[in-house]
């Protein structure tokens, strides 16, 4: 009896009327965990009840604490019928479990109804005693910590990544049992709300046992999913990376500022052995087969298309024998390993050593429920399969492990895709064995590698190519190859030198199919899937292109199957890699070249495309240096590199005449317009408006090119609903139509939050769903952050200048103007203006003075090489232009004052303000430091009503009940004593209506990371003893509130 | 392609104050979208009509969620579901309850009942204020008054603690429900010179001296009802223009005091009497309750209006009201001198406040 639960029941607030004679309710509480039930007294005629009950106290297995959630009911007592309930909450004890998180649960819950809503809140305290587990054979996994973070945790350091997690469980969907005719909506609601609870508390036990099989103490990167698969039941699954991670204890290692995410994980996490931590368990079976009735029936293996930055190319001349032994090392290490895949995005420095490209599996499945009930797992055989394939074109592009890795399902009736992606990269070996390389190698891969390039060279052998690509030189260190693109589904590294900003890029496709029945129809969607990732990627493509990039990051492809039709979503953050060739244009070529007015029509056409081109250059600020021989290949000036920067500057002199082919329009890109379709095609490519003035926009973490996050940032979900119109519809119409739902949403949301500009829409996160034959269903999840464009000025002002004193030393030439130029702007402007010189110098186009001053950052976060190129630039510039003080004082004038606006109203208060919870896609908060992380939230809730109308119609109706989930969510993190959720992700959003018996019921999942975060501000105030003041304050704040 | 279903929810609600204002105005979405087109929004965000039609729909159902909130703000603070910055809920309350000038004018005094209710859409159509934006006022108005009728304590303190407004809207509704309690007559065409500044400011003198809470602050409705024995005694006053001798002696004392400093000075000799036997004659009605509701009226007619006619100025009015309430505690039979004061120092006050074009 390894744990003892607490539970009081304090008070309840703002109870619904439950008897309509007196206007009141005699309002009790049950408590429920596992089959034992406690009840509180009656409070008799009262909306505000004050139980205040003793401790409600269950002994129970920590096996079932892990399982079971502790439910609340709230009900209104009734003499002479039966108890009404009010409501119930549920509430995950798991943050209890481990000893560095919640030690209490206290705090304010709304009281839910499924068919009612939030009906009043509840004040509950919950406490877990843990006694020592002698049981070596025990079954719970306690201790184990989970984040849903796609990154190492900003107070912990990794010691050992052990690598990918998966376990499934599958069980009888409620909704679709026989019991469900005779009882009401509410009770299925509730029994299916309990059991998925249930079943993703089991999950994450046998998660966390296998991870202290594998000695590790934590999972991260936890993405848990349901799959709703109606009649066959239903499955819950989750992937995850096993880790052993060590708390950063050391109170410096709060204190310093840190507005970038992952800077902090500089720390190297070599420097402990990984001699500590892991629970020696010996368990007895995990693999119980829960329920598994579902089998094979029906399977399509659809044949998957490699993305990749492509090339060829031998991997330098000395990189060879390097590469090779590095290869070995790591094929050791990850070998052992069903499966090298990690579920992380983000990586400490050194951990990526190269990246192969993007590899995707997908395989249509037929669900029939199954009659022998001892058949093997399925459902675990068909990720087996698709693991195995990721595995084997990672391993095709010369690759041992799958980064950036994810898992994703789409069910129509009983079709069902299930795909899977990641990125194929090299790893640095350090990081995934038990005991420490020796540091000789380390040693030469730091040397051989290049800050910031090293990941974009080709992993694989030139001579054996997986596909056909161009491959160059790199542009950064001229000693490796690089493809032309790169795709990837990681977030940029932190050490990537990247030129101007990124802008999130997306493939919208749809294609019409017959509707059939199970085999004919799963034959019909795998027949259609090769076209359709074919047609996303060749989107993806023109649009890098038309973005003058070169490389994809968070690429995610998303192919929604309905009754008769398939809908790809591809987003992705475009960025232009310093180390890879500069893109070509495109290129129209009509098929047929007789008419004339059909060549000038085309003509027209490439001129519209080599505008979009040059305009969106400008607009992210794509100026890659011009390569001239004299700085050729010394992008790094670091004192102690000087010796071998001399020697790559000789080398680069024999290569100029190779490198200087990818200049111009050599491979310029070549559409060939053949038929309307292609059009069509083009066409779309121009339709795609950027956002305006003051807006950026990603899907990864943080966008490329900006680093001076304020503080305010704005959390959002959009839904969007559409209804097609039935008649005739075609593959163009269609296309058309989703092409306008998503452009439409995105111009949307750039209206509703035009207050924040200047603000960047980081990790837009968009669904598509098909929930019936005429609808199609779009979910927006992201964050707005604001950032500030005059500190950019300053921080770039800072860079330029040390970067001056760098070059200094390297090249007295460079020296002298832009010093000069530094030296006497300093004085006189607040805001050093050397990068308006630079814009106003640059653009002399009609661009208004905003619109350039909102994008005046370009050196990306610390890399020392963009403001070498800024130097460069800065050099030519003034060179070309005489006087440029004028335009200087011109430009100051509107976007300072506004700045400075935006400054003072930004409240400072806002994060002291009590009982705020602040809810983020992203794993950091911009100007905050994250001191605890408090556990994982993952919730599931459903809402159903029989009064759509009445409740504002569909829109009404899912409006309210994602406002619920948020402050359900914020509740809960409050309770915990914490003040955000990190790594926020609405993992579903299933609606389904029936507007004629004027139902509606949604299901939404939900999950996160609860933290305590100090702001940088106050973190100066606060310094050592701050973990303990910021949960007071964070108490104190929960008190408040209520 | 229609829309089935378009939503936008943030983690901190967003408040737009222009569609804000709309709404409370009582626009339709529709006629929302029109006028935000007519301001210019379009071409200073580039937005399409149908992302501004989104957009108006949006606000409009948050709003309409809120409501509900805003019946009893304190609710609006306590509440998880909408998290929203503490000023940002103060804008929402104090906008919500804000009332038009034209419309309080209408209603001031009136009882709120379904009657008055019934009467909306005339007042509507006379003030150009949308129907409902007249009823959310109008029901503003009843729920205030509903919530404090039976509480002890100050007025306005009570609104403000339950409503959480700001002092200023603290006291005008404090005003309104002062009124709405007593029934003053305000609507009489020759009250209509007078804004509802004029009202809440003589409302406030009379909450402060007139009423139960005046002399004990310990009885329920004390701000709401005037002290029913205070007005029974004011009848004692009536001797103060009955008794000739002592009005004499009374006129006598304010000529000699006010001799060369007022500009209407013969003007005031010759209509003293009109003017005094006014002022005590309303003193002495106010124990009839129709005679409380026309107090208004009552003054207008028998003091400002002759003087207005007279064309005294505002600084003679103010001499001649101080000299004339002054000069009372110099009358030797005359006993009531408290009672006096504690009329007398009000209605100055009203008067002076009543006094203008």
């Amino acid at each position: 009896m390894p744990g003892k639960l607490k539970v009081k029941i304090v008070a309840g607030r703002h109870l619904p009327v439950m008897d309509r004679a007196s206007d009141l309710t005699d309002a009790f509480v049950e408590v429920k965990f596992g089959n034992t039930t406690f009840k509180t007294d009656v409070y008799l005629k009262s909306l505000n009840p004050q139980w205040n009950s003793e401790w409600f106290k269950f002994e129970v297995d920590d096996e079932d604490l892990q399982d079971e959630p502790l439910q609340i009911t709230v009900l209104d007592h009734d003499t002479y019928s039966a108890n009404d309930a009010i409501g119930k909450v549920y509430i995950d004890i798991d943050p209890l479990l481990y000893s560095e998180a919640a030690t209490v649960i206290s705090g304010w819950f709304p009281i839910y109804d499924t068919i009612h809503g939030i009906r009043g809140e509840i004040n509950v305290v919950v406490k877990v005693d843990l006694f020592n587990d002698l049981n070596r054979f025990r079954q719970s996994s306690c201790g184990v910590k989970f984040f849903c973070t796609t990154s190492i945790p900003k107070c912990y350091r990794a010691v050992i990544i052990h690598g990918f997690v998966e376990e499934l469980v599958v069980n009888e969907d409620p909704e679709y049992q026989w019991i469900d005719r005779i009882r009401t909506p509410r009770a299925s609601n509730e029994a299916r709300q309990r059991l998925i609870s249930l079943m993703s508390g089991e999950l994450q036990r046998k998660i966390g046992l296998k991870v202290l099989e594998m000695r590790g103490n934590a999972v991260v990167g936890y993405l848990q999913c349901f799959d709703l698969e109606g009649e066959s039941g239903l499955v819950v699954r989750a992937i995850g990376t096993a880790c052993t991670l060590d708390k950063l204890s050391s109170p410096a290692a709060f204190l310093p500022a840190c507005n970038s995410p992952s800077k902090e994980m500089k720390e190297s996490p070599l420097a402990h052995p990984p001699s500590h931590g892991c629970r020696s368990t010996h368990n007895s079976p995990i693999h119980t087969a829960t329920g598994s009735r579902l089998t094979q029936n029906f399977s399509v293996s659809v044949p998957t298309l490699i993305y990749t930055g492509m090339g060829s190319g031998s991997a330098g001349k000395e990189g060879g024998p390097f590469k090779a032994l590095l290869r070995q090392q790591t094929q050791s290490a990850l070998e052992q390993r069903e499966f090298p895949f990690f579920t992380l995005t983000a990586f400490p420095p050194g951990f990526l050593v190269h990246v192969g490209g993007v590899v995707s599996a997908r395989s249509v499945k037929l669900l029939d429920r199954i009659h022998n009930p001892d058949e093997p797992e399925t459902r675990d055989a068909w990720w087996a399969e698709i693991r195995q394939e990721i595995k084997s074109h990672a391993k095709a592009l010369g690759c041992h492990a799958v980064v950036g890795y994810s898992e994703s399902t789409s069910i129509c009736e009983e079709v069902c895709i299930l795909s899977a992606s990641g990125t194929a990269a090299v790893l640095n070996p350090r990081f995934l064995q038990d005991g420490t390389v020796e540091g000789c190698l380390e040693q030469r891969i730091e040397e051989n590698l290049p800050a910031g390039c090293g990941f974009c060279h080709i992993p694989y052998d030139e001579l054996n190519m997986p596909f056909p690509a161009h491959l160059t030189y790199c542009y950064n260190c001229r000693k490796q190859k690089v493809p032309d693109v790169l795709f990837t589904t990681i977030d940029l590294p932190t050490d990537a030198t990247v030129v101007g900003k990124g802008c999130l890029i997306q493939a919208r496709l749809c294609r019409l199919k017959k509707k059939a029945q199970a085999e004919a129809n799963a034959t019909a969607i795998s027949n259609l899937l090769p076209f359709m990732e074919y047609e996303v990627h060749t989107q993806l493509m023109n649009k890098l292109k038309l973005k003058g990039m070169n490389a994809l990051f968070g690429l995610r492809i998303q192919i929604t199957v309905g009754e008769n039709m398939l809908m790809g979503l591809a987003s992705a953050t475009a960025v232009y890699l310093a180390a890879l060739p500069m893109p070509g244009g495109i290129q129209i070529a009509g098929k047929t070249p007789s008419d004339g007015s059909y060549e000038q029509h085309i003509s027209h056409m490439q001129k519209k495309i080599s505008d979009t081109i040059a305009k969106n250059k400008e607009l992210y600020e794509i100026n890659p240096p011009e390569i001239s021989e004299e700085i050729i290949g010394s992008p790094i000036p670091e004192p102690k590199q000087r010796s071998r920067l001399l020697r790559s500057q000789s080398e680069s002199s024999d290569e100029v005449t190779e490198l200087d082919l990818s200049h111009g329009k050599k491979d310029a890109f070549v559409l060939e317009i053949d038929d309307t379709d292609a059009m069509e095609d083009v066409h779309s490519l121009l339709t795609d408006v950027p956002p305006p003035s003051g807006f950026y926009s990603c899907n990864t973490e943080i966008m490329p090119g900006i680093n001076n996050w304020t503080s305010e940032i704005q959390m959002f979900t959009s839904v969007r609903v559409i209804r097609l119109s039935s008649l005739n519809l075609t593959n163009q119409a269609l296309n058309k139509n989703f092409n306008d739902l998503c452009e439409n949403l995105l111009k949307s949301l750039y209206f509703k939050l035009r207050s924040m500009i200047p603000c960047c829409l980081c990790h837009v996160n968009f669904t598509v769903s098909l929930p019936e034959d005429e609808l199609i269903q779009v979910t927006v999840t992201a964050v707005a952050i604001t950032f500030d464009k005059n500190q950019a000025l300053q921080t770039t002002k800072t860079h330029i200048e040390k970067s001056l004193q760098r070059a200094s030393t390297d090249n007295e030439e460079l020296l002298q103007f832009p010093l000069e130029l530094c030296s006497d702007s300093l004085p006189s402007h607040p805001f050093p203006p050397a990068k308006e010189h630079l814009e106003s110098a640059r653009s002399n186009s009609g661009i208004p003075a905003a619109q350039r001053a909102t994008s005046v950052d370009y050196s990306s976060f610390a890399d020392r090489c963009s403001s070498w190129i800024e130097l460069i630039k800065l050099k030519a510039q003034t060179i070309r232009r005489g006087s440029i003080k004028t335009t200087v004082t011109v430009e100051k004038a509107s976007p300072m004052g506004e700045g400075n606006f935006r400054n003072r109203s930004a409240p400072p208060c806002a994060n002291s303000t009590v009982g705020v919870v602040k809810m983020t896609p992203l794993s950091f908060i911009p100007g905050a430091k994250i001191t605890k992380y408090l556990g994982i939230i993952n919730m599931f809730f459903i809402r159903e009503t029989t009064s759509l109308r009445e409740e504002g119609g569909v829109s009404g109706f899912l409006h309210a009940f994602i406002a619920e989930v948020f402050a359900m969510v914020r509740a809960h993190v409050a309770a915990l004593g914490g003040n955000a959720v990190v790594s926020y992700i609405m993992k579903q959003c299933v609606f389904m209506e029936n507007p004629n018996k004027n139902q509606a019921q949604c299901l939404i999942n939900v999950s996160g990371d609860a933290v305590i975060f100090v702001r940088e501000s106050e973190l100066e105030v606060i310094s050592t003893q701050q973990p303990t003041a910021n949960c007071q304050q964070s108490c104190a704040g929960g008190e408040v509130t209520t | 392609m229609t829309s089935e279903l378009d939503i936008f929810v943030g983690n901190t609600t967003l408040i737009d104050e222009e569609v804000y204002r709309l709404w409370l105005d009582g626009y339709s979405v529709s006629d929302a979208v029109a006028l935000r087109v007519r301001a210019g929004i379009l071409e200073q965000t580039g937005a399409t009509a149908a992302v501004l039609q989104s957009d108006t729909m949006d606000h409009y159902r948050t709003f309409h969620m809120l409501e509900r909130l805003l019946h009893a703000p304190p609710k609006l603070l306590h509440q998880l579901v909408f998290q929203i910055p503490p000023s940002r809920q103060a804008l929402l309350i104090e906008r919500y309850y804000a009332f038009d000038e034209a419309f309080v004018r209408e209603v001031l005094g009136k009882k709120l009942s379904k009657g008055t209710k019934k009467d909306l859409d005339d007042i509507s159509a006379k003030t150009g204020i949308t129907l409902k934006s007249c009823r959310r006022q109008f029901d503003n108005f009843k729920r205030v008054f509903k919530v404090v009728e039976e509480m002890r304590g100050s007025l306005a303190d009570n609104i403000q603690q339950h409503f959480l407004f700001s002092d200023r809207l603290a006291r005008d509704y404090a005003a309104i429900v002062f009124f709405a309690n007593n029934r003053f007559e305000t609507a009489k065409k020759k009250l209509q010179y007078l804004s509802f500044g004029d009202f809440a400011f003589c409302a406030e003198l009379m909450i402060q001296n007139w009423t139960l809470g005046a002399v004990d602050s310990q009885v329920d409705d004390m701000d709401m009802d005037l002290d029913k024995e205070f007005l029974q005694d004011l009848k004692e006053l009536k001797v103060l223009v009955a008794d000739k001798d002592l009005l004499d002696l009374h006129k006598s004392l304010v000529c000699t005091a006010l001799r060369g400093k007022l500009g209407v000075f013969s003007e005031m000799e010759a209509n003293f009497k009109n003017l005094s036997r006014g002022l005590v004659n309303v003193a002495a009605k106010l124990t009839h309750n129709k005679d409380v509701r026309d107090l208004f009226v009552d003054l207008v007619e028998k003091f400002v209006e002759p003087c207005r006619s007279d064309h005294w100025p505002l600084g003679d009015v103010r001499l001649f009201l101080n000299q004339y309430s002054v000069t009372v505690h110099s009358l030797d039979g005359f006993r009531h001198q408290a009672l006096w004061d504690r009329y007398m120092d009000t209605l100055r006050g009203c008067l002076l406040r009543l006094y203008h074009d």
